[in-house]
C-alpha cells in the first residue's frame, strides 16, 4: 500500500489547491461586477466627450491645436500600456503585450523608435527587459483607481509629445466585449482622430473662453486622460473576468484530476486486498 | 416653452442628464447663463455651483472645475474629478519618471534571483556539513 498513500496525499494536495481556485473564483466573480459597474458609469464621460472632439473637428477654428494636427514623419513613438498589477488571470496580460510587441515590431521596421509607459506591474516587470525605453510607471493601482492617480503617468507622455519627442501616442490594453471575450486594444490618442458627425458641415466656430488656446488644452487633455481612465477600468473589469474564468476551468480540472487519481487509488487498494486473499488462501490450501 | 438639454459628467458617473429651461455655470471668466439656442461656446470652469432650471425646479450640482460645451441644442458640462493645478500635475510626473527610472535601474532582477539562489544553496550546503561535525564531535 506504499503506492496507495502517495496516491492519497497527492489527492490531499490536489484538493486543497482546488479549494483555493474555488475561493479565487468566487472573489473573482463579485470584484467583477464592481469593476463591471464602474466602467460603465465611466462610459458616459467618455462618450460625451469623444462626442464634442468630434464636433470640434469641424469646427472652423483659427486656432489649430498641436494635438490635432497630423505631425511631422515619425520618428519616435510613445504607446502606454495598462496591465494588470497581478496575475492568475489567463492569457490576459500576454495576449496584450504580444500585440503590442508586433506593433513595436512594424513600427522598428519602419525605423521607428519606440518609448513605452506601464500601468501595472505586469507590464513593468514584462518590458523593463525589453530594450524599449521606458518613460513612466504607475504601478499599485488596485480594484479602484482614481482618476488624479493617472494626471502625472499621462502628463509624461503629453509633455514628450509637445516637446516634439514623440510624435504619435498610442494607448494599449484590453477591451471588455463581455465575460468571455476581451480583446487587446491598441488605440491611438494623439494626433486625434476624430470621428464622423452629421450635419456639421457648415461653416461655424465656437466661442472660446478664456481663449481658444487655453480652452482647448484643457478639453483636450481631459479627453485624453478619459481614454487611458477608460482603457484602465475596462482592463480590470476584464482581469477580474478572466481570472473568474481561469480559475473556474482550473477548479474543474482539478476535480478532474482528483477522480482519476480516486479511480487508480482504489484499483491499487483493491489489487491490494485481492493479492493478499489469494495468498492466504494458497497458504492455507498448503497447509 | 423651449427646452436643452443638458448634461453633467464626471469622470466616474453621470451626474445630471435631461431637458432643462436654462443653465447657469460658472465659467472662468465669470457665471454663464444658458438659454436654448445658445452660440456654440466652449470654456473652461472654475470651481462652484452649477445651477439647472427645469420645470419641476431647480437642480444645483457642484463643480470642481472642468470644461462647458455649448451646442444650440446641447449643454454639455465635464465636472473634474480630480484637484488639478499645474505645481501639482508636475509633481506627480516627476514621480512617475523616478519609478520608470527605478524601474529600468532593477532591470537586471534575474540576476538577483540566481545570485540569491546560489546564495542560500551555499549557506544550506554550510549548515549541513556543520550540523554533521558537530553529530561527530557529540
Amino acid at each position: 500500500m506504499a503506492a496507495g498513500k502517495e496516491i492519497r496525499t497527492q489527492i490531499a494536495s490536489i484538493k486543497s489547491t482546488q479549494k483555493i481556485t474555488s475561493a479565487m473564483e468566487m472573489v473573482a466573480a463579485s470584484k467583477m461586477k464592481k469593476a463591471q459597474n464602474r466602467m460603465l458609469a465611466s462610459r458616459p464621460y467618455s462618450e460625451k466627450i469623444s462626442k464634442v472632439i468630434g464636433h470640434l473637428a469641424y469646427a472652423h477654428s483659427e486656432f489649430k491645436h498641436p494635438y490635432m494636427k497630423e505631425g511631422s514623419d515619425l520618428k519616435r513613438v510613445g504607446i502606454i500600456i495598462i496591465s494588470s498589477d497581478r496575475g492568475l488571470c489567463g492569457g490576459l496580460n500576454t495576449n496584450l503585450f504580444r500585440s503590442v510587441l508586433k506593433q513595436v515590431a512594424d513600427y522598428q521596421a519602419k525605423g521607428v523608435e519606440v518609448e513605452i509607459c506601464t500601468i501595472g506591474k505586469k507590464a513593468t516587470s514584462f518590458f523593463k527587459n525589453s530594450g524599449l525605453a521606458i518613460k513612466s510607471v504607475l504601478i499599485d493601482l488596485g480594484d479602484t483607481p482614481h482618476f488624479d492617480d493617472l494626471l502625472g503617468t499621462v502628463k509624461v507622455m503629453l509633455d514628450a509629445y509637445d516637446e516634439g519627442e514623440i510624435q504619435q501616442l498610442s494607448v494599449a490594453y484590453n477591451k471588455f466585449e463581455n465575460t468571455m471575450t476581451q480583446t487587446p486594444t491598441v488605440t491611438q490618442l494623439v494626433p486625434m482622430v476624430a470621428g464622423e458627425v452629421d450635419g456639421m458641415d457648415h461653416h461655424w466656430d465656437y466661442i472660446y473662453e478664456p481663449d481658444a488656446e487655453e480652452a482647448l488644452s484643457a478639453l483636450l487633455v481631459r479627453y485624453i486622460e478619459a481614454l487611458v481612465y477608460q482603457g484602465l477600468v475596462e482592463n480590470i473589469a476584464c482581469e477580474q473576468s478572466s481570472r473568474m474564468i481561469s480559475m473556474k476551468s482550473a477548479t474543474d480540472n482539478a476535480g478532474d484530476m482528483v477522480k482519476d487519481l480516486e479511480l487508480v487509488y482504489n484499483k491499487a487498494r483493491q489489487a491490494a486486498i485481492t493479492q493478499e486473499i489469494s495468498e492466504i488462501v494458497s497458504g492455507a490450501a498448503a497447509v | 416653452m423651449p427646452t436643452i438639454q443638458v448634461d453633467v459628467v464626471s469622470a466616474t458617473e453621470s451626474l445630471y442628464s435631461g431637458e432643462a429651461n436654462c443653465v447657469f455655470a460658472p465659467a472662468s471668466t465669470g457665471e454663464l447663463g444658458i438659454y436654448p439656442k445658445h452660440v456654440a461656446l466652449l470654456s473652461t470652469l472654475k470651481p462652484g455651483e452649477v445651477r439647472v432650471e427645469t420645470e419641476k425646479g431647480v437642480e444645483s450640482i457642484y463643480v470642481s472645475g472642468g470644461i462647458v460645451e455649448v451646442q444650440p441644442d446641447v449643454v454639455t458640462i465635464f465636472s473634474d474629478t480630480a484637484i488639478r493645478a499645474h505645481d501639482l500635475d508636475e509633481s506627480k510626473a516627476l514621480e512617475a519618471k523616478q519609478r520608470a527610472e527605478e524601474a529600468m535601474a532593477n532591470s537586471d532582477n534575474g540576476h538577483d534571483v540566481v545570485t540569491t539562489q546560489a546564495a542560500l544553496a551555499e549557506a544550506m550546503a554550510q549548515l549541513q556539513m556543520i550540523s554533521k561535525m558537530r553529530g561527530k564531535k557529540i
